[in-house]
């Protein structure tokens, strides 16, 4: 892919380089080392923000950064309490971090498309995707912590046996049991996967469009842009928040018995 | 667009990023937002206990300002009652004292009448003899007739 966006030119050279990762290795062992760093970065403001308020927390008159912190903290506690019926130290904090980051990988969409690269490629860097939501590595590493979460649960909870016999005999009972089981191992296959793809399927969309209003005259690019930016800023709010939902929802589910 | 091995990496910047939040940031947190909750209902529930304790006191101090109020219009009536007994005592004792000194003044008085009763008839008694003596000269025997004397200053008396 990259030899074609060095060989393409103009317009489709434009799109192909921006949405072009900065990487290194071949085959299987190559790294995305802008999605690597940039969600690395964000994670760390996450955690510094959110460690500055919690080493600062106090039941008195808490202030600006704990309020805050205070804010999500009960917004995500009441989410996990609206759908998460059980006893569990990991929920909650899973379902805070999922959410900052993921609306921090998306925030970075808000950026000017071309600002960040072009700091990049004066620092010698050639390729530079800032939004870490439009590399599919990012969403699935996401989606499969959290099936693989689903699944220690589900075993955990139910027991290897219970959550086997989940698996083959419902829906419909004993006697459909491979119709069961198919049925079951796509629902949960389907899982991380649309969690990844919605994610990732949202912001791709939405650089894309971004990169493509780049593209305009000058002159017709803030008509454009500012109302697309208006309305990314509920895009990546909720599908920061879906993600969170979603992960809540599968993990209650796991902890239920049926 | 492929799936390789930034997918490991994003996995364990994920795992370390929910590890570092459950252990160092949520319970924090959690907990200061829990305590608060804990404070508040506290501070409330005192509230209202302090709203009752100050209506019982209010009660109580009612209660205690009519038990008062009566006593002191208890007092005051004995204190009336005992007045208008001395009043009375003051006035039957002045009476008897008047009635008393009006005896003695009466007794005083007949006392002396009586005295000056006994010493005018003395000196009448003495004046008639003395004229007598005068008249009748030394013909009349002072012994002999002791008892006329006698019998005329008695009628004097």
């Amino acid at each position: 892919m990259a030899t074609e966006a060095h060989a393409a030119e103009g317009v489709t050279g434009y799109i192909i380089h921006h949405l072009t990762p900065l990487h290194v290795g071949e085959g299987f062992w190559t790294l995305h080392l802008d999605t690597l760093f940039f969600s690395a970065v964000l994670g760390g403001l996450f955690v510094w923000f959110f460690k500055t308020a919690a080493e600062k927390a106090t039941s008195g008159v808490p202030g600006l950064v704990q309020n805050f912190a205070e804010m999500m903290i009960e917004f995500v506690d009441t989410q996990v309490k609206d759908s998460f019926h059980g006893e569990s130290k990991l929920i909650a904090p899973l379902a805070l971090t999922i959410f900052c980051w993921v609306f921090m990988w998306n925030f970075m969409d808000l950026f000017p498309v071309d600002i960040l690269p072009l700091i990049g490629s004066m620092m010698g860097i050639d390729y530079l995707r800032v939004v870490p939501s439009t590399d599919l590595n990012a969403t699935f590493a996401m989606s499969i912590s959290v099936f693989c979460l689903i699944i220690f649960y589900s075993i955990k909870i139910k027991g290897p046996w219970g959550f086997a016999k989940e698996l083959m005999f419902q829906p419909f009972g004993p006697w459909l049991l491979p119709f069961n089981l198919l049925l079951k191992l796509v629902e949960e296959i389907a899982k991380p996967i649309s969690l990844a793809l919605r994610l990732f399927g949202n912001l791709y969309a939405g650089e894309l469009i971004f990169i493509l209003i780049a593209l305009l005259p000058w002159y017709l690019q803030p008509v454009l842009s500012f109302p697309w930016a208006i309305f990314h800023i509920l895009i990546i709010t909720l599908q920061a928040f879906i993600f969170m939902v979603l992960t809540i929802v599968y993990l209650s589910m796991a902890h239920e018995h049926h | 667009m492929s799936i390789n091995a930034t997918l490991i990496g994003q996995m364990i910047t994920f795992a370390l990023l929910v590890w570092f939040t459950m252990k160092y940031i949520w319970p924090p947190l959690f907990d200061s937002l829990e305590e608060r909750k804990k404070k508040i209902a506290d501070g409330l529930a005192a509230a209202e206990k302090g709203h009752e304790e100050i209506l019982l006191a209010e009660k109580k101090a009612k209660g205690v300002i009519k038990e008062a109020k009566e006593q002191s219009s208890e007092i005051v009536n004995l204190a009336q009652k005992r007045a208008n007994d001395l009043i009375e005592e003051s006035k039957d004792t002045a009476k008897q004292e008047g009635e008393r000194l009006l005896l003695a003044a009466k007794a005083q008085i007949e006392q002396e009448i009586q005295q000056a009763k006994e010493g005018l008839r003395q000196e009448v008694a003495d004046l008639a003899l003395s004229a007598a003596e005068q008249i009748l000269g030394a013909e009349i025997d002072k012994a002999k007739h002791q008892d006329i004397i006698s019998k005329v200053s008695k009628q004097l008396g």
